[in-house]
């Protein structure tokens, strides 16, 4: 398949009094159209920075990001973003917060059609009964439930996902990763996904990318997660490859965290 | 459900060091009352680490407070050693998620002030060095005169973890203490209650909702199905020798199978309260989205 | 949400909390704990208000000023009544006088004699001072809000608005009314001068000064919500491509909307407390200028009637916070319950 997203030598700096700060340093990465990858690293290590940039939500401070072969230009609904916070404005219902981003990519619908748009997502999510309820109604695993149909709703041609399940416990967590993997799966979005949950990278992704510690942190490894799909946790813990490549992840963190502890203590 | 199959070594003449029976707890009154927690049943002996999987909201909190005697049950009895507590007290030593530590005082005072109140026989420099010897065992003598406010998530927990300890419970039961923190500092301080609970021999009830915490810290894991009329699942004995390598745990086969055990539990309890995701007679309309992209006016950038 | 909870829901945001336990007990619901919680919000405070009367009435029998004894709450209570009776009386009065003024329009017709219309001119009533009052705060506030939400809105979005704006707020919001009251009514004078005005100047005057001290906290609170929108949810308007009005309209000012109220309901208790300033130094209509006016008649009844005066306006006050809360409660997100 042709490649669909191409990051090239990207960079982000901010100047600070002591100097430049480099967070993010000669990141590549290639993607093609409808790959799951994981961005697995540290807390801090600048993967946040990297999807954010991707989103269009942070300036790039050098190099290129290409979704399907253009350049993008600020932040947009091509690109559907489900953040860590579900990010859903309170005053409106599940059903309004989605509304409120579909009314905008399909203004050339029909009212009902949009509506369809909306109700159909939300279903899709599990949150058929509570279309009419305000945020602080619902769970923050529910409430992450609409950010997803959100994202989804919008026909993005590629989906970031920072962390979007950061907040939430790990079991209500497992839940959220089947919904997620669900309406991917039929959808076939292109997805890129920030976590530090090595579990949940290899549940999800065709792929894990492993980020260096900070500073200049860049791509350290790729691991290709060849489970079969659709996939069904009780199966992949079973696999006798689960265990082997959940080593191999551990191991790269336990490795980057040593790197880091070995840097401080020089610096003390 | 709830009390395990094989017979628990006891403690003295076969009463069990901490013991709940047919416990439930209500909420609210009139026409709009909620069973939280039904028919728990749960026996923990001396010395044991007892890890408590459950989702949140789903009457973790309730278990705790009851255990710690800060709520009534509305049936069953909660005993330690045989006796019914009578409300909460020092002998259940309490670590909250959210630290419950006091902003204006600092790390010695805040230990202090529950040494004060345990042990007011003994003198005050003596309950000063109390304070500060567990201080050090979470390693934060360094910062002994410093205020909650200065101090990370991981070293106010550690704080407050010290606090829990430092009034000598017979029963040290944490609730969550973790899961507000950062995963690096998280397995930090794993270490160290491992550490801490290996010196002291405590008895421990660690509530969490990951099963990695529970698998690389528990002797046994019991998971609290989800509530309304949450009641406890049966036991999961965790034999792995100590002390546990996190590292070294992930090729272990008992390690895998334990993990595996209690995570498919808890899917399997889980699938039964879930919402359905199902877009049952609903149908996409042939839309493409518009392209709100600005017009590729300009020339490179 | 059932139709009773649909209900109760309603009576919290109405701010009327106290009668909750009433709807509980009639729908039957654990009589002996809903009893004793109306009896802590009812009962008690009846009883200290109850024990307030008592000391008044026996305190003020000893206290002899130049003008007579100090009423006890029953003569404030007679003098309320004989106002509210002298407002019928005089609109009695008003009544007939249009009643002789149409016998004697038809008797001019009859006699083919020009008629001049002609107005009843009696004093204004005590219930109609409050009603000029009521409608000068009202007119008040309105002003202020018109002026206050607008800027504060800029000054939240924008920094530089913000600082170029911030010395003058400092410095103009200290300002007592009675500074403003002489400046206001000269400028009024200078430049209200319509023929047949739609509204008396002392009217215009008192709104004005009115809506010059209460501006204030809504400026300075839309200014603090706005600026607090959760960055979340501008990231959220910045993938929709919103534009600028869409987002502060959509994002920006519902996010906001606790804290507009919150300085709405701020304003209407500064406006309220500035008016009977206001209208008792520039003697315009209303209840200002009846305790004024009471004052300078040093009557008998003078200190009764002020009494009367001044729980009158404590609990117009009272009443117009709960109608602020209410509205507050209605329209923002974070009111009770959703």
């Amino acid at each position: 398949m042709a490649t669909f997203l191409d990051i090239v030598q990207l960079k982000k700096s901010y100047p600070t009094r002591a100097g430049e700060a480099v967070i993010v340093d000669g990141f590549d990465l290639r993607m093609e159209a409808g790959e799951f990858v994981c961005l697995i690293g540290h807390s801090g290590c600048g993967k946040s920075t990297v999807l954010s940039m991707l989103a269009g939500l942070a300036d790039i401070t050098d190099g290129n990001i290409l979704v399907g072969g253009r350049e993008i230009h600020g932040a947009g609904p091509d690109r559907g973003v489900v953040f860590q916070s579900p990010c859903l404005l309170p005053w409106l219902t599940a059903h309004e917060n989605v509304m409120l981003g579909v009314d905008r990519v399909f203004p050339h619908g029909r009212a009902e059609e949009r509506r369809r748009i909306a109700e159909y997502y939300l279903a899709r999510v599990g949150l058929e009964d509570a279309m009419a309820k305000r945020p602080d109604e619902l769970s923050l695993g529910m409430q992450q439930r609409v950010g997803l149909a959100r994202a989804f709703a919008l026909a993005p041609r590629m989906l970031l996902l920072d962390e979007p399940f950061g907040m939430l416990d790990s079991l209500t967590r497992n839940e959220l990763q089947d919904v997620l993997l669900e309406l991917w799966q039929r959808d076939q979005k292109t997805a890129l996904m920030v976590t530090h949950d090595v579990d949940e990278a290899l549940f999800l992704a065709d792929r894990v990318v492993m980020m260096t510690n900070g500073p200049r942190a860049r791509v350290g490894k790729i691991l290709d997660v060849a489970l079969p799909r659709p996939r069904d946790r009780a199966a992949i813990l079973d696999d006798p490859r689960y265990y082997p490549l959940r080593e191999v992840l551990i191991s790269f963190l336990e490795e980057q965290e040593h790197a880091r502890d070995a840097v401080g203590s020089e610096a003390a | 459900m709830g009390a395990p199959a094989e017979a628990l070594p006891r403690t003295d003449a076969g009463v069990p060091f901490f013991e709940m029976n047919g416990v439930a707890k209500f909420f609210g009154g009139g026409g709009f009352v909620t069973e939280v927690l039904s028919g728990v049943n749960l026996e923990i002996r001396e010395g044991e680490f007892v890890a408590i999987v459950g989702f949140s909201g789903s009457g973790k909190s309730t278990l705790v407070s009851l255990m710690a005697g800060l709520l009534e049950p509305d049936q069953g009895s909660i005993r330690i050693q045989g006796e019914t507590p009578d409300g909460p007290g020092p002998d259940r030593g309490v670590v909250f998620q959210n630290y419950s530590l006091l902003p204006w005082l600092t790390v010695r005072e805040n230990v202090v002030l529950a040494v004060d109140q345990v042990f007011p026989e003994k003198s005050a420099a003596e309950r000063r060095e109390h304070a500060e010897h567990y201080v050090e065992m979470v390693n934060l003598t360094p910062a002994l005169d410093k205020r909650p406010a200065e101090l990370s998530g991981g070293m106010r927990q550690r704080v407050s973890v010290a606090r829990g300890l430092a009034i000598e419970p017979r029963i040290l039961l944490m609730d969550e203490p973790l899961s507000a923190l950062d995963a690096l500092t998280r397995g930090t301080l794993q270490t160290e209650i491992e550490r801490i609970w290996a010196r002291d021999e405590k008895t421990v009830v660690l509530v969490t909702n990951s099963v990695d915490e529970a698998v690389l810290l528990a002797d046994r894991i019991i998971p609290l199905n989800p509530g309304p009329r949450a009641s406890l699942g049966p036991s999961f004995a965790v034999d792995l020798p100590r002390p546990r390598d996190r590292t070294a745990l992930n090729s272990d086969l008992t390690f895998q199978r334990v993990r595996n055990e209690v995570t498919q539990y808890l899917i399997e309890v889980q699938s039964r309260s879930a919402p359905a995701t199902s877009a049952l007679g609903r149908s996409l309309p042939d839309l493409e989205p518009a392209d709100l992209r600005p017009p590729r006016a300009r020339l490179g950038r | 949400m059932s139709t009773k909870a649909r209900v109760i829901h309603g009576f919290e945001v109405a701010g009327l909390d106290v009668f909750v336990p009433v709807i509980r007990l009639l729908t039957g619901e654990d009589p002996g704990q809903q009893l004793a919680e109306f009896g802590r919000n009812v009962g008690i405070p009846l009883l200290a208000l109850g024990a307030c009367l008592l000391v008044w009435a026996g305190v003020a029998s000893r206290i002899e000023t130049s003008i007579g004894t100090v009423p006890g709450p029953a003569a404030v209570w007679e003098q309320s009544k004989a106002l509210v009776a002298d407002h019928y009386a005089e609109r009695e009065k008003e009544a007939r006088f249009y009643e002789r003024m149409e016998t004697l329009k038809a008797k001019f017709a009859e006699q083919g004699r020009a008629w001049k219309e002609r107005r009843y001119s009696g004093k204004p009533t005590y219930l109609d001072q409050i009603v000029t009052s009521l409608e000068t705060v009202f007119a008040g506030f309105v002003i202020a809000s018109l002026i206050a939400v607008p800027i504060g809105i800029l000054c939240g979005l924008s920094p530089t608005f913000y600082a170029a704006m911030n010395p003058l707020i400092q410095i103009l919001k200290p300002v007592s009314p009675l500074a403003w009251l002489p400046i206001v009514m000269i400028m009024v004078s200078a430049l209200y001068t319509v023929e047949d005005p739609m509204f008396e100047k002392s009217f215009i005057s008192s709104a004005v000064t009115v809506a010059l001290c209460s501006l204030w906290p809504t400026l300075i609170n839309t200014a603090m919500g706005v600026a607090s929108v959760d960055q979340d949810h501008l990231n959220v308007a910045r993938v929709l491509r919103l534009g600028w009005l869409s987002t502060v309209r959509k994002i920006v000012i519902p996010s906001a909307m606790p804290f507009i109220f919150t300085g709405l309901r701020l304003a209407v208790g500064v406006g309220w407390m500035v008016l009977i300033a206001a209208e008792m130094l520039a003697q315009n209509p209303g209840l200002g200028k009846f305790v004024w006016d009471m004052f300078q008649n040093g009557s008998s009844q003078t200190l009764a009637q002020i009494m009367v005066a001044v729980f009158t306006i404590g609990i117009i006050g009272f009443l117009l916070d709960r109608v602020m809360i209410t509205l507050q409660n209605a329209v923002s997100y974070d009111g009770r319950a959703g």
